[in-house]
């Protein structure tokens, strides 16, 4: 799970571009929206993508994204829970 | 009854150099690619707008131009009434392309939404429009070049028939690492009178 975690981090520096942003700045806990690290909604966007992509989870119900993409937590054990 | 108007400002940016109101103001190496180069300019204006990392390279070079220009300038001298008017000849090309590349396998079929954002050209209008909070006229134009003629007649339009207190206008380029981009603004202020024969003159400087 932690190097889940750890991907889940610099894939998301990478695909999301957050230039100047390090794996150590983002805390397993920290909101991925609003005051965290301030993602928008092409940002959740290609979180779904990247789901698809690189795990093979199709989300079915878009409702679904809010909780699974709260933080690296809730997506790692989303991920592990339903990984193709 | 209004006056002349004026170029009140320009900026010149070609694959390595940034020229501000006929002044060389940075400058990398020649082989030096579009991003880094772009990134650079960035970083040695200390512009702070995170969000520019996200955009492509031709709205990077809209912001960049535009914040040359306005960054020091009391918008409210103009009532944030600056209208946007753009042109260039490869549109969104060079995203349309990238975006092309991940929708080209039916095996491997991903589209980024991030890229795909900016299979426009007017996207550029908007990113300067969200920075500066500008609810003006703007239009983006595909031409083969610089039309100072149409520019020179819309422009002059615009600001006479009082739509718009200023115009940023210009030429913004970018096919693959070639990057072109003349944008100037036009109020009633300024030393240098806004004619089609300045615009040329400016452009090719």
């Amino acid at each position: 799970m932690e190097n889940l975690k750890k991907e889940l981090k610099e894939k998301i520096i990478e695909n999301l571009n957050l230039e100047d942003m390090e794996v150590a700045d983002i805390a397993d806990d920290d909101m991925l929206f609003g005051d965290g690290l301030g993602l928008d909604s092409i940002d959740a966007l290609e979180l779904i993508v990247m789901l698809d992509k690189d795990y093979g989870i199709k989300l079915t119900d878009p409702k679904q994204g809010k909780s699974i993409f709260e933080s690296i937590n809730t997506m790692a054990q989303y991920i592990t829970e339903n990984r193709a | 009854m209004h006056n002349k108007l004026y170029i009140q400002s320009y900026c010149r940016i070609t694959n390595n150099q940034l020229w501000l109101n006929g002044k060389l103001i940075f400058e990398v190496e020649q082989n030096s690619n579009l991003k880094d180069f772009l990134k650079s300019i960035y970083k040695d204006q200390k512009m702070r707008y995170p969000k520019f990392f996200k955009m492509d390279n031709l709205s990077k070079l809209s912001i960049i131009a535009a914040e040359l220009i306005l960054s020091e300038k009391d918008l409210n001298t103009y009532d944030h009434n600056i209208a946007l008017i753009f042109s260039n000849n490869a549109s969104s090309l060079d995203t349309d392309r990238k975006h092309q590349e991940t929708i080209d396998d039916p095996d491997h079929y991903y589209p980024s939404p991030a890229v795909f954002v900016y299979t426009l050209p007017n996207i550029g209008i908007g990113e300067i429009s969200i920075k500066y909070k500008l609810k003006s006229e703007n239009g983006f134009f595909i031409f083969d070049d610089f039309n100072a003629k149409f520019h020179h007649n819309y422009e002059q339009f615009l600001i006479k028939s009082n739509k718009s207190k200023a115009v940023l206008a210009g030429w913004i380029n970018v096919d693959g690492e070639e990057a072109d981009a003349f944008v100037y603004l036009v109020s009633e202020n300024g030393q240098i009178e806004h004619t089609q024969q300045n615009l040329i003159k400016l452009y090719k400087e």
